[in-house]
């Protein structure tokens, strides 16, 4: 792409009228962001439908080379963007998160379709797994099953704003310019069914209840959906405030959806009384001992963001100090 | 060509067959007497001695489909059982020998076919992963679609998902209540798992991949091996796959060389299995025909077709049923045949860059699939994913003028009259494309000295690993469904069955190269009989049929990759069977996989890519 030097220049310095063509004074972010998002190399690794379409982006009609992706690299090591084309499965994902890991930074994430991006059509499957971004951050999300491919060349322009607006002087919002390497993503294990291992000791500690004869609650219910069950399922009543014991006369279907409806009711209260950061527990209060495992994040984006708010925080009181 | 034609005097009808195998084996062949079944059952212990005289003796040398059912639960008309339901075939065409063996559900065990038709070997392992029946003398009898460690069969009816909700859909989440929630919601751990309750986390290891070696012989004694000139060496396993790019998809294979040259190779598969079939037994019969796009993804109008004709196949079966129109028909061979024609650029291009021709060639395929996947956009509104044929019917008629581009390179989009452009499709550009095709590449000293001679498969070996399509027919088989059990209009159309004898892999693409010629041909038979058939209509009433009559089903096609079978299975509850209690795919990619291993021993690892891709396989269907 070419340089456009007035599109760069962003300073209050005066540049001499004659100079202007030839010199330009920016930040060394955005040239460097400039350089970095029109030469993202894809990945070559297709999974599934949406990979033809993929291709089809690449070939003459549509060609994504235009955007500077023109090389697709089938090693991971010379990639810097992973296009997660089709559905992600159990079995795959195994090696789709040890290529991740071996991509060098800074790398990014596109989740192609409605498979890769929430498990689509397949997500009640046995051996799907409801998105990569169980496993994997993703940059940017790409509707469509499969997307057209401009569609997709649509996510790749929004990945490349994305890109503009990243900074190399802080480490908060990319993990990537911090210092030392950052933490690779944990294998999942094929045991009987997947396991991540960022859930270990969930599963220890289910495991642990049911051989004290307590029930593998796989399929239990969350306590304050069990005890909103319990109530009628009115969507005006401001659902888990007055505690009911369980009636246990509903069938497992009908208490599913009463209870899918009080924490539907329960969100809607939240956001609507609170604007505070979500940092105390909310509606969950008459729940005894306050762990609550259905609520634990997983979601890496999360932790990530998490991580970067107590660096900040830590930033901040060593410089007061 | 070594094979003999039966003699037509002795070989006779199915029934003729059905009462010869009957007085051949008087206690253990019964007719299968259930409502809306055919053929017959057979006693377990029989049955290796009865598959040997059905095909040595009644000439129904081709095993096309070998798959599992589970009946469980009330409304069946025996006790609870698993049955093997086996689809044999004579490769002089005709329809349908059909034979059963039926099993203990909870010892599970039936004898192998392996020994008789080597076809079975890979649906025999599915039967095993997803059925957990076990098959006394199979070679090799592993998982094929999980892992190694999987718990349980996932196919069995008494198997639940994760995310399981009832048994049929539509979900009460979804409707009349429509409270809608994520399921993970409801999941302790968040996501799409689910673990037994007596898990042993003190030996949580992952050994799907140690189990996939044995039986490769690994920890050769190099002393053991010398070569000619005395030199020690050792034999070595690479794995390709699943992430490679000449693996059309994630597919991987296991190889075990010596030197360059290919000893052993075995297939794995299951990188991209997504349960098509669990989830179409949940589905109405209506779901699924947007699912089987899904499955060969390069022509999904031909999966829709097969589909549809199986379940056109239940629905004859009830009282009140009226065949699709003509244009209907006509409609449908003109979308599967323009499929075919994409499929077929589509796997040329593929194995082109498997020699070495990386995306050249490719890129004026495409040109050519860009405008066809034009035309469907604009009749059925995807470019891919078609969902286009309903039973009896197809869910539009051609639109009055459709949206394209006529050259790909600084043009806009246009408005085109149908008619013109699909006429100027079919009989210019197509064939241009083809020609272009024929010129560069047919006498190319390149792909001739690359692929002649290489990946060789005889016609026996064929028929016996129930080889379909392109693979078959390039070892001098002469089998093509449209002709050797002809199903739509196919019979009044004027085509030939595309043949080569060489059994290699030239042949597989000479194959490929007639048979676009042939579906030109018979598109230019179709373009009339469009403008004949104007205004007549294209929808049933039973497109959107919610019952459909008890019985069973092999309803299947030629597709672009060879014989597609969808074998479904309408049984269980008499008032509500608004979804299949059986959807089996019968996938061509996934069957003719079974000789890649004997096709590559001995060659060369730089042949292996391109022996691959002159299969022609798409992971969607492979795996399902």
């Amino acid at each position: 792409m070419e340089l456009n030097l007035a599109e760069l220049n962003r300073t209050q310095y005066p540049i001499p009228a004659e100079l202007q063509n030839n010199v330009a004074i920016t930040s060394l972010s955005k040239i460097y962001n400039w350089g970095r998002r029109n030469s993202m190399w894809p990945m070559l690794f297709g999974l599934a439908c949406c990979a033809i379409e993929m291709i089809a982006t690449a070939s003459s009609r549509f060609d994504f080379s235009r955007f500077g992706m023109e090389v697709m690299r089938a090693t991971p090591r010379q990639s810097d963007l992973m296009i997660v084309s089709g559905t992600v499965t159990k079995k795959m994902v195994v090696p789709i998160v040890r290529l991740y890991n071996q991509m060098p930074e800074p790398k990014y994430v596109l989740a192609m379709g409605a498979c890769a991006s929430g498990g689509g059509p397949f997500k009640e499957g046995y051996n799907v797994v409801s998105g990569i971004d169980k496993y994997l951050p993703v940059d940017v999300y790409v509707p469509g099953c499969p997307p057209t491919p401009q569609a997709l060349l649509y996510g790749l322009i929004a990945l490349q704003k994305k890109i503009d607006g990243q900074s190399i002087i802080t480490s908060d919002d990319v993990p990537w310019y911090g210092v030392g390497p950052s933490d690779p993503t944990p294998i999942p294990i094929l045991g009987p069914d997947i396991i991540d291992p960022r859930q270990m000791d969930m599963i220890r500690r289910q495991a642990e209840q049911a051989a004290r004869g307590g029930t593998f609650a796989v399929r239990e219910l969350p306590a304050v959906a069990k005890t909103a069950a319990a109530l009628p399922a009115q969507k005006a009543a401001p659902a888990a405030a007055a505690a009911a014991p369980a009636a246990g006369t509903m069938t497992p279907e009908e208490e599913r959806r009463a209870a899918a409806l009080a924490r539907k009711a329960a969100r809607a209260a939240k956001s609507a009384g609170e604007a505070a950061p979500a940092a105390a527990p909310t509606a969950a209060a008459p729940l005894p001992g306050g762990s609550k495992p259905w609520e634990e994040s997983h979601d890496i984006r999360e932790q990530r963001k998490a991580a970067a708010l107590a660096r900040k925080a830590a930033r901040a009181s060593k410089s007061e100090g | 060509m070594v094979l003999t034609a039966p003699d037509p005097n002795k070989v006779g009808t199915i029934e003729d067959a059905i009462a010869d195998l009957k007085a051949a084996f008087p206690n253990d062949v019964s007719d299968d007497k259930r409502e809306g079944y055919g053929g017959v059952i057979v006693s377990a212990d029989k049955l290796l001695e009865v598959a040997s005289y059905i095909r040595d003796t009644l000439k129904f040398d081709y095993l096309s489909s070998a798959t599992a059912v589970d009946y469980l639960g009330e409304g069946h008309h025996s006790n609870d059982h698993m049955e093997m339901v086996y689809h044999a075939y004579r490769t002089t065409g005709g329809s349908a020998l059909v034979f059963k063996a039926q099993t203990d559900r909870e010892k599970a065990e039936l004898p192998s076919l392996v020994s008789v038709w080597r076809g079975a070997d890979f649906q025999e392992r599915e039967a095993w992963d997803l059925f957990g029946i076990r098959f006394k003398g199979h070679p090799n009898l592993k998982r094929i679609l999980m892992w190694e460690g999987f718990y349980g069969h996932p196919m069995r009816k008494d198997w639940k998902e994760a995310f399981y909700e009832s048994e049929h859909k539509p979900f009460d989440s979804r409707w009349p209540e429509g409270h809608v929630y994520r399921a993970e919601e409801l999941n302790v751990f968040g996501s799409n798992v689910k673990y037994p309750s007596d898990i042993d986390l003190s030996r949580l290891t992952d050994k799907s991949e140690s189990d996939l070696y044995t039986g490769f012989g690994l920890g050769v004694d190099m002393t053991h091996m010398t070569d000619e000139n005395g030199i020690q060496t050792d034999e070595l396993v690479v794995n390709m796959g699943p992430h490679h790019p000449s693996t059309h998809g994630v597919f991987r294979m296991v190889m075990r060389l010596d030197g360059e040259t290919i000893t052993h190779l075995e297939p794995v598969m299951g990188y991209l299995h997504r349960n098509h079939e669990k989830i179409g037994e949940r589905n109405t019969y209506l779901h699924n025909i947007p699912f089987t796009d899904r499955l060969d993804y390069i022509s999904s109008m031909g999966n829709n077709h097969g589909y549809v004709l199986a379940v056109e196949q239940l629905l004859a079966k009830g009282a009140k049923y009226t065949p699709p129109t003509y244009r209907t028909e006509v409609l449908r061979v003109l979308m599967v045949e323009l499929s075919r024609i994409v499929n077929h650029l589509w796997a040329i291009g593929f194995w082109l860059n498997d020699l070495g021709a990386f995306f050249t060639p490719v890129l004026y395929f495409v040109q050519e699939r860009e405008r066809i996947l034009d035309f469907f956009e604009a009749v059925a509104g995807s470019r891919m994913m078609c969902n286009y044929m309903r039973f009896g019917g197809v869910f539009a008629d051609l639109p009055e003028r459709i949206k394209s581009t006529m050259n790909l390179m600084n043009d806009r989009v246009r408005d085109f009259d149908t008619m013109q452009f699909l006429q100027e499709m079919i009989n210019e550009r197509i064939p241009r494309t083809i020609d272009e095709l024929d010129e560069y590449l047919t006498n190319s000293d390149i792909v001739q000295s690359r692929s002649k001679g290489v990946g060789y498969l005889s016609a026996e070996d064929a028929i016996n690993f129930s080889a379909a399509g392109p693979l078959l027919r390039g070892s001098g088989v002469a089998y093509d469904i449209r002709r050797a059990d002809p199903y739509s209009i196919y019979p009044e159309l004027d085509f030939d069955v595309a043949v080569q004898h060489e059994g290699d892999m030239y042949a597989r693409y000479m194959v490929r190269l007639i048979e676009m010629r042939e579906s030109v041909r018979i598109l230019k038979q179709i373009l009339p009989r469009l403008e004949y058939t104007k205004g007549e209509s294209v929808t049933s009433s039973f497109a959107y049929s919610g019952k459909i009559p008890l019985g069973e089903a092999y309803g299947r096609v030629e597709n672009g990759k060879g014989e597609l079978g969808y074998y479904v299975v309408s049984a269980g509850d008499k008032k509500n069977t608004a979804n299949p209690w059986r959807y089996h795919v019968r996938a061509p990619s996934f069957i003719n996989l079974t000789p890649l291993g004997h096709m590559c021993r001995g060659t060369k690892v730089a042949d292996v890519v391109a022996i691959l891709g002159s299969i022609d396989i798409v992971l969607g269907e492979t795996d399902r």
